[in-house]
């Protein structure tokens, strides 16, 4: 983002396609949607199927789990229906030894070399553990994997995820599933302005003004599970979220007005009647 | 030998491959991924590789989540 800190048509260049369409490019791949869903929390599959295709997505997270002999349907077959590309995450991984066995398992499972890397510090605030976070990540990235992080609103932790070669950084605005939106938009601001990848807002979000308030913030594009799959209507929910997300990402290439302390008339004074 | 799938001590007879033991916890033909001992054994290489007792073999697959 350079100095553009008033969000004046300024775009991450790690995050936008430079052939006019606006598309959101990660690690040289294009995205038309700029809304990553996860599928975690969603009632039956069927809501779940709905959800994603009211939001848009082209690229959704699964985690990996031990196989269950009774479990009924596969959310793989759901994406497959609904051609939407798995983006693995290695949830409830603890450090990062967990954290990259998970991952080469889900590159195994799936196919894919992309991950979105979670390495949490306890269970309770779901929070990521700095340290062992870039310990995963930079091993994952020397076995050649597309590297995804979860991690805290922290710009210098942002900075050293990208240093040592993630495809993008994904801050969070809250605590995972807490609807809290952006605790602080300074920091997210600050991660936009230094970084040469994108940046994606990931968890914490509640509604839609939050999701757009991302993107207005100047992030490439926004994760999001919870708030959509246990709103009340999910579908709704999710095309909320698709709305907001554009709607952002349109007011930030637009240029939002400065703040002002005073009023600024926009009508003339001149010619009023006496 | 006693091998642990998924966390459970199991009976199984010597020479079991990891293809053996993956077709007791599931039948899908893809989605599914093997490792042994923390390593990630190749769905190639299932058949061709034998466990060993007090072996401990973890069978993932994508489930609902983040």
């Amino acid at each position: 983002m350079g100095d553009d800190r008033n969000g004046t048509g300024g775009t991450n260049p790690g995050g936008t396609d430079p052939g006019g369409t606006d598309a959101l490019v990660i690690a040289g791949r294009e995205f038309g949607s700029r809304l990553i869903m996860g599928t975690g929390g969603a009632p039956s599959m069927h809501v779940l199927k709905e959800a994603l295709v009211a939001s848009g997505t082209e690229l959704t997270t699964v985690a990996m789990r031990r196989v269950d002999p009774a479990a009924r349907g596969s959310v793989l077959d759901v994406l497959r229906e609904c051609d939407i590309a798995v983006l693995p995450n290695t949830a409830g991984c603890f450090t990062a030894g967990e954290a990259v066995l998970t991952a080469k398992l889900a590159r195994e499972a799936l196919g894919t070399d992309w991950v979105k890397l979670e390495v949490i510090a306890d269970e309770h605030t779901l929070l990521p553990d700095p340290i062992e976070l870039v310990d995963a990540a930079e091993q994952l990235v020397a076995d050649g994997f597309t590297v995804l992080p979860y991690t805290n609103d922290d710009p210098v932790l942002a900075r050293r995820l990208e240093q040592v070669g993630c495809a993008a950084v994904m801050p969070l605005g809250s605590p995972i599933g807490s609807g809290l939106g952006i605790r602080n938009p300074h920091n997210i601001e600050l991660i936009v302005e230094r970084a040469n990848v994108p940046v994606i807002l990931d968890a914490g979000l509640g509604t839609a003004s939050d999701a757009a308030l991302a993107m207005e913030l100047g992030c490439d594009a926004v994760l999001l599970a919870t708030a959509v799959t246990r709103a009340r209507h999910p579908a709704r929910m999710a095309a909320a979220m698709r709305h907001a997300v554009e709607g952002g990402r349109l007011a930030r290439l637009a240029g939002r007005i400065p703040r002002r302390r005073y009023a600024q008339a926009s009508s003339p004074f001149e010619g009023i009647a006496t | 030998m006693q091998v642990i799938v998924n966390g459970q001590p199991r009976e199984l007879p010597e020479g079991t491959t990891v293809a053996d033991a993956v077709a007791t916890v599931t039948a899908a033909g893809s989605g599914v991924a093997a490792a042994v001992n923390d390593e990630v054994v190749r769905r190639a290489d299932w058949a061709a590789t034998t466990l060993r007792d007090a072996d401990r073999l973890e069978v993932l697959t994508a489930v609902q989540g983040g």
